[in-house]
């Protein structure tokens, strides 16, 4: 009894998933009158708006994680070693960027750094490709900041730092050559959690109207009919492989014991 | 491991290294929405003010709210029947153990596999010309639009949600799955109880705080996401989201204080409902360990 309704639900849900997921790929084929054809990927692959928009998004996801990777593992490494009471107050506010919509941190930042403000970042491209990089780090320091607290967790980090002081090395050698590999696994991960995240990210890029792939996106839903269903096989397999790539990198941590 | 390092541990200058953390996050988080929040109660001359909050209360913004969160609440009551259901029937329900992993990495990828790609393939299924559309109406002559389903509406806003809800529940319900002891169980059915009477008098309640602390997570899950729903209807559905991405573009509601206020209202939604979350998923933490 038990296990006929397990089936039955977890079929279901199944059936959910799969439905949606075939219904795009089948749509995206269909470009073609009568026959199957990867017309609808040739098309988008050959739109320059295409290659612009995503070149400009996958430099943005990996600017971003350069931004999230410098802020977060030193503060995550300083809050552990020399901080433990601050560390509830950093926690609470590296989870605020889950709490707040991201539309409601965008809008303050149109009206915080426009052009008649103290700090006028929207008023040119390169100070708003700034401020669109900043907004993606504070989108994807939840994300970060749990994968290489829970990084730090697993080594000793007092140890670490005091022989490598006892060999005198300074700070920024630790952070580089102690720090950052040990807890290099937590950090790809987080990383590429950070690159599914900003690679189709809309709200933020299109109110700050930057031309990235989440608008590009947008436009071609609002006018073309088999473009967006191939444009969208695309965005589920990024993100796949992005997951794929945690999986593999958790997975090949476990299976190499660091050497003693 | 008790010797102090040197110098470091206990002068105010260790506060240094967290520096360019609060900065980050004071420039780009807390001072942005700040801004936002203190704009509610700001009157144009500068002065403190309950206009803006107040002016809220008007048939379209109200509609609009009002449809957001029955939106986010009927997305997030499903998901969390059907995410409940899922992960119990691979943890407990005694299908093949091989199915959870996959299950798992699957609800990774469906979880973050929202926004405007979402929305398309919900229209290339459902849609108009959608397969699922399409093949209904050649094989079973039934017409969905005829039948009342449409797609670019709350209920189609809501089946699209399920997409990412669904899995989100399913990892988050897992950890407490885990903790139902195997125990409680046997000693249940020595003391003569069926199945259904253990899910009901000792499963349940024990899971029930993790239950709702999840349920409230996916209700602010569905009530900040913005891109699936401009996506999939353009700004047609008058939801909060929407209506404050059309506040930000162009002032639609022709006054800057009802934006901030708009928005105000959207992180205090957001934030009961996370704050609740949080709450109730920490007290039932005491029992699932």
């Amino acid at each position: 009894m038990t296990r006929v309704l397990a089936w039955a639900i977890f079929l279901f849900g199944v059936f959910y998933f799969v439905l949606p997921l075939f219904g795009m790929t089948e749509f995206s084929l269909r470009m073609r009158r009568g026959v199957y054809s990867l017309d609808a990927y040739r098309v988008v692959l050959a739109d320059p708006q295409f290659q612009a928009t995503f070149a400009y998004s996958t430099v943005m996801a990996l600017l971003t994680i350069v931004i999230g990777v410098l802020i977060v593992v030193p503060t995550a490494y300083w809050v552990r070693l020399y901080l433990p009471r601050l560390r509830p107050v950093v926690e609470f506010i590296t989870l605020l960027p889950l709490v707040i919509p991201p539309i409601v941190i965008v809008f303050g930042y149109i009206r915080l750094y426009n052009t008649s403000s103290w700090l006028p970042m929207t008023g040119s491209s390169t100070g708003t490709n700034l401020l669109l990089l900043c907004g993606y780090a504070t989108l994807a320091l939840p994300y970060m900041y749990r994968a290489v607290d829970t990084g730090l967790r697993t080594i000793d980090v007092r140890t670490l730092t005091e022989a490598a002081q006892s060999l005198g090395a300074g700070w920024f050698t630790i952070m580089s050559r102690v720090i950052l590999p040990n807890v290099l696994v937590a950090v790809l991960s987080g990383a590429f959690l950070t690159f599914a995240i900003v690679i189709g990210e809309f709200v933020m890029a299109a109110l700050l109207n930057r031309p990235a792939f989440g608008p590009y996106l947008q436009l071609m839903g609002a006018n073309k009919a088999y473009e967006p269903a191939a444009l969208a096989v695309i965005a589920f397999a990024i993100t796949w492989a992005c997951m794929g790539l945690i999986a593999l990198v958790t997975r090949l941590q476990k299976f190499t014991p660091a050497p003693r | 491991m008790t010797r102090p390092l040197p110098s470091r541990e206990n002068s105010p200058l260790r506060y240094v290294g967290v520096a360019p953390f609060l900065l980050f996050t004071g420039l780009f988080l807390i001072l942005p929405t700040g801004y936002i929040v203190l704009g509610a109660f700001r009157a144009a001359d500068g002065g403190f003010t309950l206009d803006h909050i107040l002016g809220l209360n008007t048939p379209s913004i109200r509609n609009a709210y009002w449809v957001s969160i029955r939106i986010s609440f009927w997305s997030a009551l499903i998901g969390s029947a059907i995410g409940l259901g899922m992960a119990a029937a691979v943890i407990h329900g005694g299908l093949p153990k091989a199915f959870r992993g996959p299950l798992m990495t699957f609800s990774g990828v469906a979880s973050n596999f929202a926004g405007v790609a979402l929305a398309f393939a919900f229209i290339a299924t459902l849609g108009p010309a959608g397969l699922v559309t399409l093949w209904l109406r050649s094989e079973f002559g039934v017409n969905l639009r005829a039948q009342g389903f449409n797609l670019l509406s709350t209920t189609g806003l809501i089946v699209t949600y399920l997409f990412f809800q669904i899995p989100l529940m399913i990892l988050i319900i897992a950890p407490a799955l885990d903790g139902l002891k195997r125990e409680w169980r046997e000693a249940a059915e020595t003391l003569g109880a069926s199945g259904l009477q253990y899910v009901r008098m000792i499963a349940l309640p024990i899971l029930f705080p993790s239950i709702l602390g999840c349920f409230a997570l996916l209700f602010a899950n569905a009530f900040g996401a913005v891109a699936t729903a401009i996506a999939l209807t353009g700004s047609s559905l008058n939801i909060a989201p929407i209506l404050l991405f059309a506040q930000i573009r162009g002032d639609v509601l022709g006054s800057p204080g009802l934006g901030y206020a708009l928005a105000l209202g959207m992180v205090v939604i957001a934030g009961v409902a996370n704050a609740l979350s949080i709450w109730l998923r920490t007290r039932s933490e005491r029992w699932l360990r």
